[in-house]
């Protein structure tokens, strides 16, 4: 105390204000929240000004007025031309680009999982052939690969739908994609406590396969988890479907003048953004799985060899559990790049956000502003849900570390 | 007492080193290894040879019209002679649409202008070349030579108005000029946005750091393409009516946005791994704020981030194809315009594999050259 009022006499004279570090930073923050707010104030003025200018109606009621195209590939909401109001438009675009990217993701994981481990293979061949992969990929646009796939691949090999490829007359591919047999009930009931016996299967063998995980850890015995659920899921569901009055019948696809109607149609352009983006984000996540598998160090392999455990379970048990930790959050970002990538889908017109709702839809409507608003808004929204899902993952496996 | 001689080590066996020995443990280690061997080299005899036949050895490379890439058929059902699509890739395409391939619709209507591109490229590579020399002694005043002054030089020469040129106008920009001007134009005005939102990221004034937060979150969660829409459809909306910019300035500003939040980010991961101690040390010494940035983190936090920004610039790079959907003509879209002029029509695949010969040339050397930097910069300073 008797120090500080010592030094501050010593000098005589007061901080000047414009060093006192409490009166910059609110100075600076005041700067900055100022000339924020003045830019959107511009921009908001400039906007209405010029919307009213070119006679645009700033208001979300066109969002309920019916849209004049219909949609050719929406695999759950109802699509019916003439009765789409512009929400629904949005909402199957939605629908459609969670769909490719739930398809893709899947795909990537398992396909980027092959190529990490075979880029560590004792192999030469085969760790080159995938260091070949992912350099290719990942240096080559998306957007090519996208017209490649598309207009030299895949649409010059399929045939036409005249001299479509048919298994038993219930699949075909053609041009305009694969159809398959479309599952249809009229007994409600009975299709409900179908799905209701699948259900209780599913968990039953995740019960399964807890009881058998805690019996091992009590007793040392071993029970055959594979076989035995592998087993119970295909056998109670096919005993469920008889019991319950067999209660789905298929829709094959038909025939018709000039391509096939009914059935589960899956559109060429979707195979080919579902093709384009598993391929390309693949040799990024191989990339993390490599990374991932070299980062666990080489002493656990020598622990677990010394303590008996075999090469597999080496790797089932020691280096994967450990690895992961490293591959899991690059990969989950992968996610969300490959769910953005599925924009580039408008350029082969497969029916996404992008192409339905930001071109379509803005070009008969003239709503930019709010058509883009609400694409970035659910661009926005995943990626702040996998950010959360990320920071739960972190911290969950923070607290197992510890 | 004799002294003691170890006998000499015994030979390896023949089989365990040189040609031999390599073999038998990277390629036959296992009976499923050299299965797998043997597999993939029947594999790679069934794909390579033809391949490569097509792509060199049968392609065509002279000639200028498309009848150079057909060969005489005599059909077998009715003895007459037809011109059909040659077995090897048609390269005289290529060739004869090089022009417009590489720098757009107006050098290659203009042959006699074409000089401006190439020099501008020249001068481009002379200014690159000697950064890249480790020894090289006026490094720093080179690159910010390149940074500030030779995009200026690379307009006025391109464009041609400064320079009281004839007048290429933007709009007719193209090929693979326009990918270079979007992605290099769009990583040097990120730059400076990059540092000012990096540095913002990490301040301690919460207003300042949230509005960062906010600005870098924004443009990264969007895809490129609804910010190129937003540049295309709502630029022209947030400005006053009057003040107009062509699409090339659209897509360059959208571009720009979009990268400066990628820029910040690499910069982040740089500034983060600058030892904590040297920020103390330069406060103890008596440095504001802006001293101890600008003279002790910015500058070494600036050398680890490069290899950052080197990997952002090569998405970028990419990405930049996207312009083709807001109609801008870039490399992609001037090769596949090109493919699709009547007369050389059904060249796409040529196109295709041309350009992405090209692009994985550029992005394979760079990125090469990211991980050289990495390790050369890797001095254990990080925090680990």
């Amino acid at each position: 105390m008797v120090e500080k009022t010592k030094v501050s006499k010593m000098g005589g004279r007061q901080i000047p204000l414009h060093r006192d570090p409490k009166v910059r930073a609110v100075a600076f923050q005041a700067a900055a929240v100022l000339f924020f707010v003045w830019s959107l104030w511009t921009i908001g003025s400039n906007t209405v000004a010029n919307m009213e200018q070119r006679g645009i109606v700033l208001g979300l009621s066109w969002l309920d007025k019916l849209a004049p195209f219909q949609v050719g590939f929406s695999p759950f909401l109802d699509n019916v031309l003439g009765e789409n109001t512009y929400w629904r438009i949005f909402f199957i675009g939605v629908q459609n680009t969670i769909y490719v990217s739930v398809f893709g993701i899947i795909a990537a994981t398992l396909l980027g999982f092959v190529i990490g481990v075979m880029r560590l293979s004792p192999n030469w061949l085969v760790a080159k052939i995938a260091s070949a992969y992912v350099e290719i990929f990942r240096n080559i646009p998306l957007l090519l690969w996208f017209f490649f796939w598309y207009f030299i691949v895949f649409l010059p090999i399929l045939p036409g739908v005249r001299e479509s490829i048919s298994f038993a007359d219930a699949v075909f591919i053609n041009k305009s994609g694969l159809y398959l047999p479309r599952p249809v009930t009229e007994n409600i009931g009975a299709a409900v406590v179908f799905l209701l016996i699948c259900t209780a299967t599913i968990a039953g063998v995740v019960y399964l396969t807890r009881w058998a995980g805690k019996r091992q850890d009590r007793t040392g015995e071993q029970f055959p988890v594979l076989p035995t659920s592998l087993a119970i899921l295909i056998l109670v569901p096919i005993a469920g479907f008889y019991a319950s009055d067999s209660p789905y019948s298929l829709e094959y696809a038909q025939l018709g003048a000039f391509q096939l109607s009914g059935g589960i149609n899956l559109t060429t352009e979707f195979f080919v953004v579902w093709f384009a983006l598993t391929t390309y984000t693949a040799a990024f996540i191989g990339e993390n799985v490599r990374g991932g598998i070299l980062a666990v160090s080489h002493g656990q392999t020598e622990a677990a060899r010394s303590l008996g455990l075999h090469h597999g379970q080496n790797i089932k048990l020691v280096i994967i559990p450990q690895a992961m930790r490293v591959i899991i959050p690059p990969t989950i970002s992968q996610y969300l790049n490959l769910t953005k990538n599925s924009t580039l889908a408008i350029a082969i017109a497969y029916e996404e956000i992008a192409s339905i709702w930001m071109g379509i839809s803005l070009n008969t409507t003239g709503q930019a502003l709010i058509i883009i608003a609400m694409t970035v808004g659910v661009f926005w929204t995943l990626s702040f849900l996998t950010s959360a899902l990320l920071n739960w993952y972190n911290k969950r496996v923070q607290l197992t570390e510890r | 007492m004799s002294e003691f001689t170890p006998i000499p080590a015994r030979e390896p066996p023949a089989s365990s080193v040189g040609v031999v020995g390599w073999l038998r443990t990277h390629l036959f280690s296992s009976w499923f290894n050299g299965a797998l061997t043997v597999l993939i080299l029947w594999s790679l005899l069934l794909i390579v040879p033809p391949s490569l036949q097509w792509l060199l050895g049968d392609a065509s490379w002279s000639g200028g019209r498309s009848d150079d890439c057909k060969t005489d058929f005599v059909s077998p059902e009715d003895g007459e002679t037809y011109r059909v699509d040659a077995p090897g890739a048609c390269w005289t395409f290529t060739k004869v649409r090089f022009m417009q391939i590489m720098f757009g619709l107006y050098f290659a209507a203009n042959p006699s202008e074409v000089w401006r591109p190439v020099l501008m490229f020249s001068l481009f590579g002379g200014l690159i070349t000697p950064l890249l020399i480790p020894k090289f002694r006026w490094k720093w005043q080179l690159g910010m030579f390149t940074l500030l002054v030779f995009p200026f030089i690379a307009v006025a020469l391109v464009h041609g108005e400064w320079l009281g040129l004839p007048v290429a106008e933007t709009n007719e920009w193209g090929g693979f000029m326009l990918t270079f001007f979007l992605a290099a134009g769009g990583i040097v005005l990120a730059l400076p946005i990059g540092v000012v939102m990096a540095l913002g990221r990490r301040s301690e004034l919460p207003i300042i750091r949230s509005l960062c937060v906010f600005y870098i979150e924004l443009w990264r969660a969007a895809p490129l393409i609804t910010i190129l829409f937003m540049a295309s459809n709502l630029l022209p909306l947030f400005f006053p009516s009057g003040v107009d910019f062509d699409k090339v300035v659209r897509a360059l500003i959208a571009i720009t946005m979009f990268q400066s939040a990628y820029t910040a980010e690499a910069i982040r991961g740089g500034l983060q791994a600058i030892p904590k101690g040297q920020d103390e040390a330069a406060s103890a010494l008596g440095m504001g704020y802006w001293r101890k940035t600008g003279f002790i983190t910015l500058p070494q936090a600036m050398k680890i981030s490069i290899p950052g920004i080197v990997n952002t610039f090569i998405e970028l790079f990419k990405d930049t194809t996207l312009v083709g959907i807001i109609g801008l003509h870039d490399f992609l879209g001037s090769a596949q315009i090109a493919a699709r002029s009547p007369e050389w029509k059904g060249y796409d695949f040529e196109a295709y594999v041309y350009v992405a010969l090209i692009f994985f040339m550029c992005c394979f050397a760079m990125s090469k050259y990211s991980q050289h930097l990495e390790r050369k910069l890797d001095t254990g300073h990080k925090e680990r």
